[in-house]
């Protein structure tokens, strides 16, 4: 037993070595030759399925590698849950110039949340090393380029959308209560949020909830604040449209005029299919969440009769967005130049990302070929072309007021608020238990009386 | 309420029947709240994400193969982890037991300076929650360069207090000292007299411990997700907890359901099989403190 | 080696003394283990409380001494008690059903007169939740009793609901559903522990207490449950131990908050906030270290209670 036993962890001990033994091998890439391993850090299976549909030459293996060439691509991908893929990358970007050949980071992904915390950061490579110039990307919209550009005025990563976003709204509903679904129409019952919250209150009486959830509209506040979560000095603070989104949305819950489910939970999605009495009005989003999300490839949804709308709603806003960066220390710095510039400023490739997956794709060129005739109408939305209206959107998003911590602030602020929206608690209890999650997760923050500033800038606003 | 009942029962000799009715009747019910929930995962996992999104349904869909194949082809490692967790369950569950029967021995069939108080302290120590050192652990093994690696997640089952607790009060109770003693007499090492005439007098208590230990380590997650961050390392729990977080682009429901499914099924095997020592062999040899 | 050790012997005979060298060699395993991965892990967290020690971005901030400044921090913020208080109801809220039904189906099964038939599958049956992983067991009572799960159209379609009652947004229900999730998964263990306790009683005490005309509640609590006492012991303290690391099935549930409002966040969640999402090692330091001396305590408590300390002389 014992001689067995020994056996085996001995061979345990062997498997398990082999990993960091290989990794230690450092091997110098040598001159003009380039790394002979891509390796791409993302978080879902997004970009992968861009660059395998439209990137030319490239050629899928199995699931997480594919080659380019005699370039192998190696695919990882770690979700976001829990900071797992800010972590992962804050632990191997510092390192990566270090790293063996075949492990350095040559690619990385990032979200507009984020996103500044690499940008301002060397671990992520400048554009221009590549030898991107601003000509290059003359065409891509102003905000995409803001938000990875870093505080001495470089830009350093790239993309291929433009997530400008709108209202999205239930056709059927809308001619039954308001009487219309044409999208001019039905944008003046929603053209602002006191309209907005009038226009609740009929649909409730006809049976519906204008919105599945209060965390719909989060972003479309969220992107129309006036100062950062977090200022110079380190300190949170709470913009009073952020706050005025908690107080429509606790008025619209006590009403009964929405729900307080999470993005993407089961109760969320019920509005997206027809059903036979109660539904939901719109939703927040831009065009790929019609086509990926609300199940318009299923019969029985709302998208697959076509029968969504789309307008702009209260205010403008985006919502998503993945931007490709390169990592400092990469050994293939030609390809990703390649990749980077193909996937994003090649206008047929982007023409074509924008038919086949509904991307709002990021060239003013491409946008308003397809506004301009019927190649950009939508089956989900019954034929509407939303190009013009998306066009419009990307060209008024303001990124002036993103922070590095948005994506924490984001997260622990809604689900902070969901306990004043469900009663409980009141809602100082809610912004406290918010200032203390969000030290807990950024220690080097504070975060004392957030309510009295929020409430003190709106006073000011309305005098 | 009903032990009151079951103890008037047995007074009287009278009620036997009512209380046998009412034991089985309770019994019943709680044998549904046990399976009711392998019975549901086991739905889920014929169904497509958007069938279970519109709610629940107690007949099975038809999307098993579908499911199955997703799952295959995820660009997770689901393959690779059922194996990763077999050789990582397997293997502590193997360590805890022999060595924690090791230990115990050495505490039960020896006279030796500091004995009891090796004993307290191993008590003592089994007071520290594991989460506790999981800080320091991390540290130590990224200092030891024994990140993904297997290594770690097994042989700190070497010490397993519980474990050893277990065996200790199962030799107080079926390892008589004077067997040992005969052993010896017949001129048997004292290592080959553990291996060869202890452990198979353990192997009730050993097989209990065992299906314990390997359920535990199986469905541990909170370890070994600060230890194996390389896909092709981790364990089930990991990517299972992955795949559910995985975003709106590939959210898939009836995935997550089969994963789950397909994770359980070799522990349920593998209980059913030494079952026979749960049910029966704690009994065999009993535990008397 | 074996003649060698013979020199040493002092007052015990020869023999026993070569045999007694084993008993510390047996232990080395044991020792070397726990030291290198429990003991050494367990001074290097009680270090870094001292220190404040943290991840902001890419960069590390720290190591630098601060003293009991991360302790203070964590008592201040109040949070802490309330998190030990929940972690302490919740596994209240799941033991004394678990012991209770665990206690009565032991003395099913080894009551001879009862003479249950199929004993052997229900044995099996009882073990069988804790098999499921704690999270998706969670998961799956999360998709069960949300507002549009099927718990709620039951009891809407019934007529006891008028409207989906909203379990997971009600600090009680949140936490029955918890400790109804615990125990589940943990009554089958602590049957088989008992069981096996019952079963070692010897039969003749029962006979006797009989014959006496003890009353079966006297003879529960009068005998069977004296001589129950060690394995019981095992049982509290292992369940204690285990209710304080309570973590995946309310950090599931609750999708990691612990709301409403944190009433179900435990110990363990409020560890794993501060080391996992935001890797501040200098606190998560001090909240190991104020969990291991909580532990401690209780554990002794019980252990007192239960005179354990006569057990062990």
């Amino acid at each position: 037993m014992k001689k067995a036993m020994s056996l085996i962890l001995a061979s345990a001990m062997v498997a398990g070595m082999a990993v960091p033994a290989f990794a230690e091998e450092t091997t110098e890439a040598a001159g003009a030759d380039e790394g002979k391993v891509l390796n791409i850090q993302c978080w879902n299976d997004e970009f992968k399925s861009r660059i395998t549909d439209h990137y030319p030459g490239y050629e899928e293996v199995d699931a997480t590698t594919g080659k380019i060439g005699d370039v192998t691509v190696k695919w990882t991908i770690t979700p976001t849950d829990d900071n797992a893929y800010q972590n992962n990358l804050d632990a191997i970007l510092p390192d990566n110039a270090n790293a063996a050949a075949d492990d350095k980071v040559d690619l990385f992904l990032v979200e507009a949340d984020y996103a500044l915390k690499y940008v301002n950061s060397d671990v992520t490579m400048p554009v221009s090393d590549l030898g991107i110039t601003d000509d290059d990307v003359a065409d891509q919209y102003d905000y995409t380029k803001d938000i990875v550009t870093d505080s001495d005025g470089v830009l350093k990563g790239l993309s291929w959308q433009a997530c400008s976003a709108g209202l999205i709204y239930n056709r059927a509903i809308a001619k039954e209560v308001l009487g219309t679904e044409d999208p001019d129409e039905v944008q003046e019952y929603v053209k602002d949020w006191d309209t907005f919250n009038d226009t609740a209150a009929k649909l409730k009486d006809a049976g519906y909830k204008i919105t599945s959830t209060v965390n719909d509209t989060y972003r479309v506040y969220s992107n129309n604040v006036t100062e950062k979560w977090v200022n110079d000095d380190n300190q949170v603070q709470l913009d009073s449209n952020i706050l005025k989104w908690v107080n429509d949305s606790k008025a619209l819950v006590d009403a009964g005029e929405t729900g307080t489910a999470d993005l993407w939970s089961d109760e969320w999605s019920q509005g997206f299919y027809k059903q036979d009495q109660g539904g939901v009005f719109c939703y927040f989003g831009p065009a790929w969440l019609i086509n990926f999300s609300m199940h318009s490839d299923e019969e029985g949804s709302v998208g697959y009769d076509g029968g969504w709308g789309f307008c702009v709603g209260p205010q403008s806003f985006y919502w998503g967005g993945t931007w490709i960066c390169a990592a400092t220390g990469t050994d293939n710095p030609t390809l990703v130049k390649d990749i980077m510039l193909t996937m994003t400023t090649d206008q047929d490739v982007l023409k074509e990302i924008a038919q086949k997956d509904s991307d709002c794709v990021n060239s003013k060129t491409v946008l308003a070929e397809l506004a301009s005739d019927d190649s950009g109408n939508l089956a989900v939305l019954g034929g509407q072309n939303p190009y013009a209206v998306l066009a419009e959107g990307a060209e008024n998003v303001d990124m002036s007021n993103i922070s590095d911590y948005d994506q924490g602030c984001n997260e622990d602020f809604q689900s902070a608020m969901k306990n004043y929206f469900e009663g409980n608690a009141t809602l100082e209890e809610a912004v406290d238990q918010f200032s203390s999650a969000i030290v807990e997760k950024y220690p080097e923050l504070t975060a004392d009386g957030l309510l009295a500033g929020a409430e003190a800038e709106t006073e000011t606003a309305a005098e | 309420m009903s032990s009151k009942n079951a103890n008037n029962g047995l007074k009287k000799g009278m009620g036997i029947h009512a209380r046998r009715v009412l034991a089985y009747v309770v019994l019943i019910i709680m044998t549904f709240l046990c399976l009711f929930w392998f019975y549901v995962l086991f739905i889920n996992a014929t169904r497509s994400n958007s069938e279970i999104q519109r709610g629940f349904s107690a007949i099975p869909g038809s999307r098993l193969a579908a499911n199955w194949q997703s799952l295959m082809n995820d660009s997770l490692p689901f393959v690779h982890g059922m194996i990763n967790s077999l050789i990582v369950a397997a293997l502590t569950a193997l360590c805890a037991v022999y060595f924690s029967a090791m230990t115990a021995y050495s505490i039960h069939a020896y006279e030796y300076k500091g004995r009891k108080a090796i004993y307290t302290f191993i008590l003592a120590v089994m007071m520290i929650p594991s989460q506790v050192t999981i800080l320091g652990f991390v540290d130590l093994i990224r200092g030891m360069n024994l990140m993904n690696n297997f290594l770690p997640l097994i042989i700190t089952s070497v010490a397993s207090p519980a474990v050893f607790f277990f065996m200790k009060q199962y030799m107080d109770s079926s390892l008589p000292l004077a067997l040992i003693e005969a052993a010896r007499i017949d001129g048997s090492g004292e290592f080959r007299t553990f291996n060869q005439i202890v452990l198979p007098i353990m192997k009730p208590a050993i097989a209990v411990q065992a299906i314990f230990s390997f359920v535990s380590s199986w469905n541990n997650y909170f370890v070994p997700v600060q230890i194996l961050q390389k896909n092709d390392m981790k364990t089930l729990p990991i990517l299972i907890a992955q795949l559910r977080a995985a975003d709106w682009k590939k959210f898939d429901m009836g995935e997550v359901y089969m994963a789950i499914a397909f994770s359980i099924f070799p522990v349920v095997v593998v209980y059913l099989i030494l079952s026979k020592y749960i049910v029966g062999g704690v009994a065999a040899g009993s535990v008397k403190g | 080696m074996k003649k060698s050790a013979t020199a040493a012997a002092g007052k015990f005979n020869h023999r026993a003394v070569r045999y007694n060298r084993w008993g510390y060699f047996f232990l080395i395993p044991f020792a070397v283990v726990f030291v290198i991965f429990q003991l050494i892990p367990l001074i290097t967290t009680i270090y870094h409380s001292f220190y404040e020690y943290y991840r902001s971005g890419l960069k590390w901030i720290g190591p630098n001494f601060i003293g009991l400044e991360n302790y203070k921090t964590l008592f201040s913020s109040g949070g802490v008690w309330q998190y030990f208080g929940n972690t302490m109801i919740l596994w209240i809220m799941n033991f004394i059903p678990q012991i209770f039904f665990s206690l009565l189906f032991a003395a099913w099964f080894s009551d001879t007169r009862l003479n249950l038939k199929g004993q052997r599958f229900f044995k099996t049956v009882i073990y069988l939740p804790n098999l499921i992983m704690a999270s998706a067991f969670a998961m799956l009572f999360f998709v069960l009793f949300s507002n549009i799960g099927p718990i709620n159209s039951i009891l809407q379609s019934i007529g006891i609901l008028k409207q989906p009652y909203d379990f997971l947004n009600h600090k009680w229900s949140v936490r029955i559903l918890i400790s109804f999730m615990n125990f589940l998964m943990w009554f089958g263990n602590t049957t088989i522990l008992l069981l096996a306790g019952m079963l070692g009683i010897d039969t003749q005490l029962f006979e006797a207490a009989e014959v006496d005309g003890a009353t079966s509640s006297q003879v529960f609590w009068k005998i069977t449950l004296p001589l129950l006492r060690p394995i019981l012991l095992y049982v509290v303290i292992t369940s204690l131990i285990g209710g304080l690391q309570l973590f995946d099935v309310p950090q599931v549930l609750t999708n990691g908050t612990g709301d409403p409002m944190r009433t179900s966040m435990t110990m363990i969640m409020y560890l794993n906030r501060n080391l996992t999402t935001s890797r501040n090692y200098g606190m998560s330091g001090a909240i190991s270290v104020f969990l291991f001396v909580i532990t401690g305590a209780l554990s002794l408590i019980v252990f007192k209670v239960a005179g354990y300390g006569e057990k062990v002389k």
